[in-house]
């Protein structure tokens, strides 16, 4: 068997890898990737699928192989084996027009420094065939009033910002998104979510890859966790790793406590607890585990696997 | 005219015309930079000025007309060319190479040719405006005379074959420091070292064998020999250690390292960070 066809069957046979939808318009298509650095496999057998239009999100540990992975699909790195297909080209020989059409906020850039926004937005803008407005893009990302402030000069987040519409100036129909809100505060966090979606709706793919998992909660319609190389598991936030089907909490307050019971039948609980408190329940509340949870008991998971 | 009837070309611009866009921000970006203005303008003229007030009168031989100062300038005219074009690179494309320029270009549709007719475009301008500038501090003080007739198309030609072997090998040499903060300490001390054994910071004639030897090697040995064919009289070519400026030799030396230069850029170049492809 070979390493590729090895790397389908064993997720093929994990319960928790949900492929895409049959049929679905793929942006992105990897199957059984493999990416070897010495003797660490830094990916070892990546299966995965990105629908056209939707935001996926790639959750993981550092050094789990995320970046890997994605410069990869960029066209940055090269594989050692598997089949990767991105817009419909394989990224080792992706031509110019090809680049046109992704967009790519890298991780970590300082460059750009001695010139202002304006002045970079404008430069890359004329990269692309068809950009976007210049000052559309600046006001969308927030930096109207930083349009004539040097990169050098701006805070940290904004310059995140200035990434971002670098990233989406050529308006591209895949956007790969490298922890892009790390270093926000929680107001840029979610004007910036308010950003992406605006982009999903003007049809754009989105990759994101991130380290905050309400980020992935809020913004991804599908979440991949990749552990030591691998998908480990992949599905819509609310089923992810058997999510939806786990022990929910019921609370309620009782006398001068609050109780808790822990079920798998919260429907039952609370029509008894209904009928027994007479009406409405008190403070009630019925908590699924959090994606944090389910996120770190994958994580856990594997671990005591290997 | 309604813009929405025009077709829009969707395959994105082409190498050249995003090559001068390159040229334009590369400008823009150098002469913002608080560093390279220093190591490119600041230090050449200082080093002049220092230079030439120690040594400035004395003539190369007794009884000669021809000064020190003069002879000294156009060396540093021909350093000038090492200093914008490969000191420049060797050190900017390490830093670029750490900040995520290289990178975040490569992830666009910009031909990666155009990076490379940025980076030539700036060398070209960034020593139009240092010589022009050492000319006018040699003339102003050191009684430079300028070329005249047949010396200006020496001045030409030198320049250019010079710019382009030293903007190639600069693009190679990038590779060898590992990471853009270190870069200037390995950069500069070898043009340092070429500076004072091909005849800028003492006379060539007079340096031991072995060394004249050693820097017959390099592109700057040939290129001060040119630039002193340039800017002193022909009398001077007695103080050669021929008695002649061989010019027909600079030029096949520095075409020479042109075409090495090629190679070398083209084997050793990368984009990536090591370990990272």
């Amino acid at each position: 068997m070979t390493r590729s066809a090895a790397a389908s069957a064993s997720a093929a046979v994990n319960p928790l890898v949900v492929a895409a939808p049959g049929g679905a318009d793929l942006a992105v298509r990897v199957r059984g990737l493999h990416k070897t650095y010495g003797e660490t496999h830094a990916v070892d057998g990546v299966d995965l699928d990105v629908v056209r239009g939707e935001v996926l999100a790639l959750l993981g540990p550092n050094g789990a192989g995320k970046t890997t992975t994605t410069e990869i699909l960029e066209g940055y790195r090269h594989r050692d084996a598997g089949d990767v297909d991105v817009l419909g080209v394989d990224p080792a020989h992706g031509d110019a027009m090809w680049r046109s059409r992704i967009g790519i906020v890298l991780q970590t850039a300082s460059d750009l420094g001695d010139l202002t926004v304006e002045e970079s937005v404008t430069h890359f803008a004329g990269y692309y065939p068809r950009p976007r407005d210049v000052g559309e893009v600046i006001e969308s990302v927030g930096l109207a009033e930083k349009r004539t402030t040097r990169g050098a000069n701006l805070s940290g987040g904004q310059r995140r910002r200035l990434d971002v519409a670098l990233g989406i100036i050529g308006r591209p129909e895949l956007l790969f998104l490298d922890e892009p809100t790390t270093g926000f505060d929680p107001e840029a966090r979610r004007e910036f979510w308010v950003l992406i979606r605006e982009l999903q709706a003007q049809g754009t793919t989105i990759m994101l890859t991130t380290h905050y998992l309400e980020e992935a909660e809020v913004l991804a319609d599908r979440v991949a966790v990749i552990a030591r190389g691998r998908v480990i598991a992949c599905d819509i936030p609310e089923r992810l790793g058997g999510r939806d089907e786990s022990i929910a909490t019921v609370s309620w307050r009782e006398g001068d406590g609050v109780r808790s019971v822990q079920t798998q039948e919260p429907t039952t609980t609370v029509s008894e607890l209904a009928a027994r408190l007479g009406g409405e329940i008190p403070g009630l509340a019925i908590a699924r585990p959090s994606l944090e949870d389910i996120y770190l008991s994958l994580i856990g998971h594997d671990t005591k696997d290997i | 005219m309604a813009a929405s009837t025009i077709p829009t070309p969707l395959a994105p611009p082409g190498a050249i015309p995003l090559g001068v866009r390159r040229v334009r921000i590369e400008l823009k970006q150098f002469f913002r930079d608080r560093q390279s203005a220093v190591f490119n303008f600041l230090l050449p003229v200082l080093l002049l000025v220092i230079f030439g007030s120690v040594f400035g009168n004395q003539p190369l031989a007794p009884g000669s007309d021809i000064t020190f100062a003069q002879y000294f300038v156009a060396g540093m005219i021909a350093s000038g060319v090492l200093y914008t074009s490969f000191q420049n690179l060797a050190i900017a494309i390490p830093l670029e190479r750490d900040d995520g320029t290289l990178k975040r270009i490569q992830g666009t549709p910009m031909p990666k040719l155009s990076y490379f007719v940025g980076k030539i475009g700036l060398v070209f301008v960034a020593y139009v405006a240092q010589v022009t500038l050492l000319i006018l501090v040699g003339k102003l003080f050191y009684k430079l005379v300028l070329p005249s007739g047949a010396q200006w198309f020496t001045f030409l030609w030198a320049s250019v074959l010079g710019l382009i072997a030293c903007t190639l090998l600069g693009i190679a040499f990038s590779v060898v420091p590992k990471n853009g903060k270190g870069a200037p300490a390995i950069v500069s001390p070898i043009v340092l070292v070429l500076q004072f054994t091909s005849g800028v910071f003492f006379q060539y004639d007079q340096l031991p064998h072995w060394m004249q030897q050693f820097s017959a090697l390099f592109p700057l040995k040939w290129l001060t020999q040119a630039m002193r064919s340039v800017f002193l009289p022909p009398e001077a070519a007695a103080f050669e250690v021929t008695g002649s400026f061989e010019l027909a030799k600079c030029a096949a030396v520095l075409f020479a390292w042109c075409i090495g230069g090629l190679i070398l850029s083209l084997v050793f170049f990368r984009w990536n960070k090591r370990g990272q492809d």
